[in-house]
């Protein structure tokens, strides 16, 4: 080391202060600036935000995107299964227009007769067999058959997702459909939001007697499982965008309001805002300075909860026969008539159940990651 | 203790009390009366009809007699099944109802415990990543897409079990599976962070400076502190257990309450309705008051503190 | 006298998101049989650091342990592996930790806690083993502990839970025991009560102790040696009197210039300008020269190797390089120094007659 052998001329006092010291090395960021940056850095709170962009935008535009429209009927093409240009060429994916039946039969040519019946004789034309197993020595034949269901049917033009049993374009009716599941969800979010807020920030502000009886109104209200009374109300008045909103908001706000006025009388009693106090600061900076900020992360964190939820509700009603009339379209009526044909027509129920999955897990994550990135504990 | 729970037991009744008033004053609002389903009859078979429902009386007279019903468990009777009680019809499927609803609640719970326990162990690891997404898609995916999944590629497509009905525990499995994903996830989350927190405290670092060996500190230190806090979602998984069996009951004709009181509905026989929905709402409020007393018994530190009181 | 426990060039890191801390940058000391070490720093000179990496509890990931030795009665704790050092834990080697309110597991009781390493390390039946845990816990003062022994913890007071605390390190009579700030989270009248508890223990076990504290106070009254810790560095080790009367380094003297006595109501206390530096970038010198009123050219340039003092006093100053101007500590730290020596002789005396 050379540490022992230094010149001479380093041993005079030096001048020590360049206010190195005192400067600090990390760049100041706003809270919203140091949670957006962290959000991004999420990337499943950031697939989350494209996936939901991308639903968005399909359905909006989705429903324009071909010819028909979603209430279009007609039952001469009822059950037509799913076409997708490109992707019908990958068989797994069953977009290639084709209905297909495995038959066992005694032989071949007794499963080929049986498949030939069940898929329709009058498309006999059509229908192309693949032998999956040539049978004999006391084992039965299998025979693999598919039918070119619109080259059979003379269609022209490709039904994206296929159709119902109306025979209406599901691909139009599905973006219809989701465009109406994600109104009912934002609208009964954006009004929980309202209720709860006001409720919450009231009763914590104004506290004493006010804060105990609108307490007390809630806990009762807590008690009475919200599926119990969406189902009621939801009787009373008739199936509609707007009666099943109202009925998801009822109690919908209830949690709101709770995380509310617990965050506002956290908040009222810490040491920053009784400083602020102290130091002569009018009630208006303290609501804009400590309250509005410690409190819009939580309330954007909540409403990116409840949207899912209220989509899963609007669904759920359907699916119990409480949802929207016929022939209305939301996520929720088309799963509902997707189980109807299940054993048939998968396909049916297969396209609302992707796209209600994918939103749900969109937005889950995305809240995950709202809460993570809004959660000063994580700061670092 | 005991005065805890009078007071809850008190609030209790108060919530029942205005659910029923509630739904009573909503069935009165409702246009279906059993009339709607025979309009074919004479004047004289209808008076009867009113008679047999008691709908014959002032209102005020037929809300008491209602309430005075309820008190001794009596829901009223069906306006679809001739003068069968609603309560009688409750009974004869609560059955597959709660099997079902046991058995997810018990086994997503374990589930969903041992996903979460491996996740806080292996933070940060494939198995903590893994986890976290089985929990983001069990929590995410509404049931009845899991009961149509199963339904179409278990038991339609490969044929392991039963496609609906009830009667073997073959019956009860694909139902079962639907059902538990949620309180998997939900078990699963809460037990991660649960268990993390509890990992990162200064008495596992005692524990540790005892030389208790990782299992130790993991097991006896660990998961007892993170159960406590778990025995507070089994209220509201057991809500949400619920909500899932009256579509999961539908969809694979399970002879429960759900698939009752959905049939109800598209019928528009409000006496089950009712009756299902009060029932709900005792079952719920029951859970949570269970709950509330069992983490009371679990947590010394709460036990305490209510002792002393 | 026997060394017990020898630590050499000791260095541990965090990995974070912003870069690698380097919490403690090369630390040499070592710890005699029977005697008290005491290290001193304020918060973030990574004196808990060092300690948790002696017993291997630094949570790995982030930290680890660098490089360096840990020697032990002849074994490298750097290197054993988890399953072995669990034997040593509580053992040979037990801690007592700051927060008594957090330290001990809400949800066991107070007995099962204590019997935990007995049944562990000294192969103890549960019986036996609660009866020694009846024994502790009177050892450690806790009244009517036949009761009490099968409480949970909110049952009992702060400073009942630090002789909790106290009773289950040292349970299996370890030979070092190593104390966090065992008294930072205490009121002023139970830390006397836990600092008088330890001595005694001392005494009657012959164990060795190492005693973080930023609490000058304290030192004088439980310590054998200091160790002053800055930066992730020991910037000045030696017994108490050498470091209390003769300290050798200026944050020495800042952290005496700094405590607060009776007679110091007409001083000004002395406030150390500034803050530590981040550790994720160490400046390139000394540490300390950037709030070093002495500064050197030389201390931005070179970090100091230790200077020896006395055959048991080191500190890491250039201001004891040959080619230094002679300087002075502060006039108010030499009225202080003057101030602990008479303290000290007045003691003595007292003690003497």
């Amino acid at each position: 080391m050379d540490n022992t052998k230094p010149s001479k001329d380093l041993f005079v006092p030096a001048d020590r202060r360049g206010e190195e010291s005192e400067k600090i090395t990390r760049p100041s960021l706003s809270f919203w600036q140091d949670s957006f940056n962290r959000l991004r850095k999420n990337l499943g709170a950031m697939a989350g935000v494209v996936t939901l962009i991308i639903l968005v935008i399909m359905a909006i535009l989705g429903p324009y995107m071909n010819q028909f429209t979603p209430y279009e009927q007609d039952l001469g093409r009822s059950y037509i299964p799913p076409k997708i240009p490109v992707l019908e060429n990958i068989s797994w994916l069953g977009v290639d227009g084709m209905e297909s039946t495995v038959i066992e039969g005694e032989s071949v040519d007794a499963a080929k007769n049986v498949a030939k019946l069940k898929l329709g004789a009058a498309n006999a034309d059509f229908i192309e067999y693949k032998v999956l197993d040539e049978g004999g020595n006391g084992e039965k034949a299998k025979v693999e058959a598919s039918l070119d269901v619109y080259e059979a049917k003379g269609l022209e033009n490709n039904f994206w997702f296929g159709t119902d049993s109306l025979g209406r374009d599901l691909w139009t009716r599905t973006w219809h459909g989701t465009r109406i599941s994600l109104y009912i969800a934002f609208l009964a979010a954006a009004i929980d939001m309202v209720i709860g807020v006001i409720y919450g920030g009231v009763s914590a502000y104004y506290g004493g007697r006010v804060d105990n009886i609108m307490q007390r109104i809630i806990e009762v209200l807590v008690g009475i499982p919200n599926l119990v009374i969406v189902i009621l109300m939801i009787l009373i008045l008739e199936p509609g965008i707007l009666s099943i909103t109202i009925a998801l908001t009822i109690t919908g706000w209830i949690s709101m309001a709770r995380i509310i006025r617990g965050q506002v009388l956290k908040l009222k009693n810490q040491e920053f805002v009784l400083a602020s106090r102290t130091l002569g600061s009018p009630d208006s900076r303290i609501l804009k300075k400590h309250l509005v900020p410690n409190v819009t992360g939580l309330i954007v964190i909540n409403t990116m909860f409840t949207i899912p939820s209220a989509i899963f509700f609007e669904a759920f009603l359907s699916f119990i026969g409480l949802g929207l009339p016929t022939p209305v379209a939301s996520l929720g009526t088309l799963i509902d008539d997707g189980f109807k044909s299940l054993q048939t027509n998968p396909h049916v129920l297969i396209f609302p159940a992707i796209i209600i999955s994918m939103i749900m897990v969109a937005f889950n994550i995305l809240a995950d990651g709202l809460r993570d990135a809004f959660d000063p504990k994580m700061r670092e | 203790m005991a005065r805890y729970i009078t007071k809850r037991l008190i609030y209790m009744l108060l919530t029942l009390i205005i659910i029923a008033t509630f739904s009573f004053f909503l069935m009165k609002m409702l246009p279906g009366t059993p009339l709607t389903m025979e309009d074919k009859l004479s004047e004289a078979q209808k008076e009867i009809i009113l008679e047999k429902y008691g709908l014959n009386d002032p209102v005020p007279i037929q809300y008491l007699k209602y309430m005075g019903g309820l008190a001794v468990g009596d829901l009223g009777i069906s306006f679809q099944f001739d003068n069968r009680e609603v309560t009688d019809i409750i009974m004869d499927r609560i059955g597959p109802s709660m099997q079902l609803g046991a058995q997810a609640l018990i086994i997503g719970t374990i589930i969903g415990m041992l996903l979460g326990l491996v996740a806080a162990i292996y933070h940060n690891g494939f198995l903590d990543y893994s986890s976290t997404f089985v929990a983001v898609i069990g929590k995410s995916i509404p049931s009845f897409i899991f009961a149509g999944l199963l339904q179409y590629f278990i038991a339609l497509k490969l044929g392991w079990f039963p496609v609906a009905l009830w009667g073997t525990w073959q019956h009860t499995v694909l139902p079962t599976v639907a059902l538990a994903m949620f309180p998997i996830a939900i078990a699963a989350r809460f037990m991660r962070t649960e268990m993390l927190e509890v990992l990162g405290s200064d008495f596992i670092q005692t524990a540790r400076a005892k030389g208790v060996n990782k299992f130790g500190v993991v097991f006896k230190h660990g998961v007892r502190n993170a159960l406590i806090p778990l025995v507070t979602v089994m209220g509201p998984l057991a809500v949400a257990l619920m909500t899932g069996t009256l579509v999961i009951e539908k969809i694979f004709a399970v002879p429960g309450i759900g698939e009752q009181f959905v049939t109800s509905i598209t019928t528009n026989d409000f006496p089950i309705i009712m009756g299902t929905t009060l029932f709900f709402s005792f079952f719920f409020i029951f859970i949570i008051l269970v709950i509330d007393l069992l983490y009371g018994l679990i947590d010394p530190r709460i036990r305490l503190a209510e002792g002393e009181k | 006298m026997e060394k017990l426990l020898q630590v050499n060039n000791l260095s541990v890191s965090f990995d974070t998101y912003g870069g690698e801390v380097q919490a403690v940058r090369g630390v040499s000391f070592d710890v005699h049989k029977g005697e008290t070490l005491a290290i001193v720093g304020e918060s973030g000179s990574g004196k808990s650091v060092t300690t948790k990496a002696l017993m291997r509890l630094i949570p790995q990931p982030p930290g680890r342990i660098k490089e360096g030795e840990i020697l032990f009665e002849d074994k490298d704790l750097a290197k054993l592996s988890e399953k072995q050092m669990e034997k040593i834990r509580g053992k040979d080697i037990s801690m007592i930790f700051q927060d008594p309110m957090t330290s001990l597991n809400p949800t066991m009781k107070i007995g099962n806690q204590i019997m935990e390493g007995l049944i562990k390390h000294q192969k103890m039946g549960r019986a036996q083993a609660k009866k020694r845990a009846i024994e502790l816990m009177e050892l450690v003062g806790l009244p009517d502990a036949a009761n009490r022994v099968d409480q949970y913890p909110h049952q009992f007071s702060g400073g009942q839970r630090q002789r909790v605390v106290v009773a289950i390190a040292l349970a299996c009579n370890p030979k070092l025991l190593i104390a966090d700030e065992p008294t930072t989270a205490l009121d002023v009248t139970i830390q006397a009560q836990i600092l008088e508890l330890m001595k005694d223990i001392q005494k009657k076990t012959d164990s060795s102790i190492i005693f973080i504290t930023h609490d000058l106070g304290v030192v004088a009254n439980v310590a054998d040696r200091v160790a002053v810790m800055y930066a992730g560095k020991i910037v000045e080790i030696g017994t108490v009197d050498e470091i209390f009367y003769n300290p050798k380094h200026p944050y020495t003297w800042g952290l005496l210039g700094s405590m607060p006595s009776l007679d110091s109501a007409d001083e000004d206390l002395y406030a150390i300008p500034g803050t530590p530096p981040d550790l994720i970038a160490p400046p390139k010198g000394d540490a300390f020269a950037a709030r070093n009123d002495y500064a050197m050219k030389i201390d931005f340039e070179q970090q100091p190797p230790m200077f020896k003092v006395s055959d048991t006093h080191y500190a890491a100053t250039w201001l004891l390089h040959e080619h230094a101007p002679d300087v002075e500590p502060p006039a108010t730290i030499q009225r202080r120094m003057q101030g602990f020596a008479q303290e000290a002789e007045l003691k003595t005396k007292g003690d003497r007659s």
